[in-house]
């Protein structure tokens, strides 16, 4: 039980992040400028209480410590239910989507994998820069533009997408059921709308960076 | 109507079992799914054949000892026991798939008898309430508010038949194991034992190796009583509170 509490705290923390990750990712729109200064300021963010890139380090940190332990606990969980269910154990082939499951219920952890090969791959592009797709720039704004004017790169950016927006779909909700709320009806009718607005507004806050370059609309 | 019935059979508890198909001529849309398995094993018995085992008991529904995975719906097509389910809800000529409640905490007896006595232990070990006995307390001395009342009895109709573990993806039994906790823990009796009643119910629960809870609702779909889903969150609610009381 107190690997599913972790599940979803450290699933919320990193809802919390891609909130912010995403308000950040539309300051593209503000021009250039607006989205160096931002990018910039992330590294100054809480001084001079904090060293400089201190606060950075403590999201980095907070971050790296979330996504380890939502991993850890989903492999013994998933782990847990395979021995506890079984891997084939019914015999019939019909009714094999459930009775009323959602299909985001289904891509829990397939999503999970595809959205952790992307982060790899994302944090080489745009944080390690060992990739640099579309060409390199001093400018975060310019790397932004050069590699989203690459279609392959927009096509990795859609998948991981989708799979965050259906991860959340299901996750947001569960997580809050494990945390105790939803204790009535309604309030989980509450909690369902709410977990499907979070998977919408992240799904889609995040693509309209990528196609507005792709479209030209942010040159 | 005519069907073909694909069962699973299996001769004990250690040994390999498989699907058998079974032609089942002349069934009454009237008969109870049991009635027909009954018929089934009449004309088996007849032919020297060795008969396919199923538990029922009171065959109205209430007692939760019959239950078998059909066309791998929990308690077959229709939300209630499988003593309940009658065949007209088939069609004339099809071929239905029967198979016994499946989980690692679950081991199949024989054919489609399993042992769910893990539902026991896990009552046993915190499904009650301690009162002295006596005579019956005058009931307005401990008044109830209606809405928990209501929820309560909702929780408390519960039979134990075990299509939650069996429809769950990770065999869990977490609704059989909230039903109970929300029953007495929304009452005032249930109050002393609230905190240890959910910690000990669940470690019972996760001993016997029932799976976790990912909260996809398919045991709310096929529970033939209708035990809401807001019990697991009552559940998770009340385990979180005895944890971080210190209990």
């Amino acid at each position: 039980m107190a690997k599913k509490v972790i599940m979803a705290v450290s699933g919320l923390i990193m809802v919390g992040y891609l909130l912010a990750h995403m308000y950040g990712n539309l300051k593209a729109f503000s021009g250039m400028q607006a989205f160096d200064e931002y990018s910039h300021h992330l590294r100054e963010l809480g001084e001079p209480i904090l060293p400089p890139s201190g606060a950075l380090w403590i999201i980095r940190v907070v971050l790296l410590v979330a996504v380890v332990a939502h991993i850890w606990a989903a492999v013994l969980l998933a782990r847990r239910s395979w021995t506890s269910a079984g891997v084939n154990r019914y015999e019939t082939r019909r009714n094999r989507r459930g009775i009323q499951r959602t299909y985001a219920s289904f891509t829990l952890r397939s999503g999970g994998l595809v959205i952790a090969l992307f982060v790899v791959y994302h944090l080489a592009h745009l944080t390690w820069h060992w990739i640099e797709p579309g060409g390199s720039s001093p400018s975060p704004y310019g790397r932004l533009v050069a590699g989203f004017s690459v279609w392959w790169v927009v096509a990795l950016y859609v998948i991981a997408l989708l799979a965050v927006g259906f991860h959340l779909r299901h996750g947001v909700a569960s997580a809050l059921y494990t945390l105790g709320a939803g204790t009535t009806a309604t309030a989980r009718q509450v909690i369902v709308v709410l977990s499907i607005v979070t998977a919408l507004v992240i799904t889609v806050g995040f693509l309209l960076v990528p196609f507005s370059v792709l479209l030209g609309v942010i040159q | 109507m005519n069907i073909t019935l694909r069962v699973w059979r299996q001769a004990g508890p250690d040994t390999e079992g498989h699907m058998e198909t079974i032609e089942v001529p002349d069934v009454s849309e009237h008969m109870s799914f049991l009635e027909m398995i009954d018929v089934v094993n009449d004309r088996l018995t007849l032919e020297g054949k060795e008969p396919i085992a199923i538990d029922s008991d009171c065959r109205e529904g209430i007692c939760g000892t019959c239950g078998v995975m059909i066309n791998r719906q929990a308690h077959g097509p229709v939300r209630a026991t499988v003593c309940q389910l009658h065949m007209r809800s088939f069609d004339d000529g099809e071929t239905i798939d029967v198979e016994p409640w499946r989980a690692d905490a679950f081991p199949v007896v024989k054919d489609l008898v399993v042992d769910r006595s893990a539902f026991d232990r896990i009552i046993a070990a915190g499904g009650y309430i301690s009162a002295p006995t006596g005579s019956a307390p005058e009931a307005h001395s401990t008044p109830v508010k209606k809405a928990d009342a209501d929820h309560a009895f909702d929780a408390a109709t519960c039979i134990a038949c075990g299509a939650c573990v069996a429809a769950c993806p990770n065999g869990s039994a977490m609704l059989f194991t909230a039903a109970k906790v929300t029953h007495l823990g929304l009452l005032p009796q249930g109050q002393p034992e609230r905190g240890s009643r959910v910690l000990n119910m669940i470690n019972q629960h996760d001993e016997e190796g029932f799976g976790g809870c990912t909260n996809i609702g398919e045991c709310t779909a096929v529970c033939p009583k209708g035990i809401p889903f807001d019990t697991i969150s009552q559940l998770n609610r009340d385990m979180l509170g005895a944890l971080l009381r210190g209990e």
